[in-house]
């Protein structure tokens, strides 16, 4: 009798094996937005594009006054200026007009995730821009205003990652869902932990933001960032110094946990930012945005 | 068209129409001291703002070094339209001025 029951045991788990190996990333967008449609009912799938602001009323309220006049309208009109500039349009599709929906994408020729930022710097490069000289960086400043304003110019489209029919390109997506919930650091945390497990909750002072809808509002114009570079400065403010990356936050955020960051736009961080991204299909974006 | 100092906004709801404008202004009050060469930095402020509605003056303001660095003005008034035009200005102690007009949306 014990015989039976324990082959059929073993039976049963074989037999359910192959279901749990056939997770697809479809299915584990599904899976991933179940759980917050579960535990945050009545907001509405686009409405997470506004992160903390779709939980938080208050916040909300200050939130939508202060986009009367927003912080980050002069960074978008320099990033213009510095596109044009720099003729960056001849690099992109549709001029780069309302593309950022589309990023990032995997490169079959490369092998590689290539985010927004990374064709950017390709295209300044392309054109022979003496970078360092522009202190054209990555992570903030003139580089950052550039990537606001291509978003701004995508604002109301539709997140549309693309994970081709290709080993890599399903492997790059398994690296970055690997890296979001693992935990890391001193502080043995992972990106799930905070923003699926507690998304809602306080971190000291500021409020989680659910991991859905996450990436749509990039770069962001951080209040946090602009306080220090003004700090820095003696208090002066300028218009560029809320602005940041997305991946200048992935280091910010494994700062505060006391892991080591990547480099930004490094393979983990942009193979990360293509998980995140694909987890966001269908959801509009709405960059650059105001967050703490 | 030179980038005015002055961004405004003007919304009309129940009769009711709301201005709302930041202008951008060093609002220096005169006791503050350079902290690399420890001189006084001189006072630079706006004194008067003034808005108008239909050539008539709805708001005038007498501003001192009190108010704030890039400040922020809002004031409500009735009997406007939809379409209709504001204006608000100013002048600062140095003399400089700027102004800006908006339609009421």
């Amino acid at each position: 009798m014990k015989k039976i029951l324990i082959t059929l045991g073993a039976i049963s788990i074989m037999g359910l094996a192959p279901l749990l190996a056939t997770a697809t990333p479809q299915s584990d967008l599904e899976e991933y937005r179940a759980y917050y449609f579960k535990k945050f009912p009545g907001i509405q799938l686009q409405d997470y594009g506004n992160g903390l602001y779709a939980l938080d009323k208050a916040r909300r309220f200050e939130w939508e006054a202060s986009e009367e006049f927003p912080p980050y309208e002069e960074a978008v009109e320099i990033g213009e200026k510095l596109f044009k500039k720099y003729g960056l349009k001849t690099c992109f599709k549709k001029g780069g007009v309302g593309i950022k929906q589309n990023y990032p994408y995997f490169d079959k020729k490369t092998g590689k995730v290539r985010t927004l930022e990374k064709d950017i710097m390709a295209c300044l490069k392309k054109k022979g821009i003496d970078t360092k000289k522009e202190k054209l960086k990555y992570k903030k400043g003139k580089f950052a205003a550039i990537s606001a304003y291509m978003a701004y110019t995508s604002r109301g489209n539709k997140t549309n990652v693309v994970i081709p029919n290709d080993k890599r390109a399903l492997a790059a997506y398994e690296a970055g869902k690997k890296f979001y919930y693992a935990k890391r650091g001193q502080l043995n945390f992972s990106c799930a932990n905070c923003h699926v497990d507690s998304a809602g909750l306080m971190v000291r002072g500021n409020l989680l933001g659910p991991g859905l809808g996450q990436t749509t509002h990039w770069p962001a114009w951080r209040k946090k960032w602009a306080k220090k570079s003004a700090k820095k400065r003696g208090g002066e403010s300028k218009p560029l110094d809320g602005l940041g990356t997305l991946q200048r936050r992935y280091g910010g955020c494994n700062k505060q946990v006391r892991a080591k960051p990547l480099k930004a736009q490094s393979e983990g961080y942009s193979n990360l930012e293509y998980f995140q991204t694909y987890m966001n299909n269908g959801i509009k974006l709405n960059g650059p945005a105001v967050r703490q | 068209m030179a980038k005015s100092t002055i961004r405004a906004r003007a919304r009309l709801k129940g009769g009711t129409t709301t201005i709302k404008a930041l202008i951008t202004h060093p609002m220096e009050t005169g006791q503050r001291k350079d902290k690399k060469t420890g001189k006084l930095i001189p006072a630079h402020f706006i004194q008067e703002v003034t808005c108008q509605h239909k050539g008539k003056t709805i708001v005038l303001a007498q501003w001192g070094p009190a108010i704030s660095k890039n400040p922020y003005l809002s004031y409500q008034f009735t009997g406007a339209a939809a379409g209709d035009t504001v204006s608000i200005s100013w002048v600062d102690n140095k003399g400089n001025k700027d102004s800006t007009s908006t339609k009421i949306k």
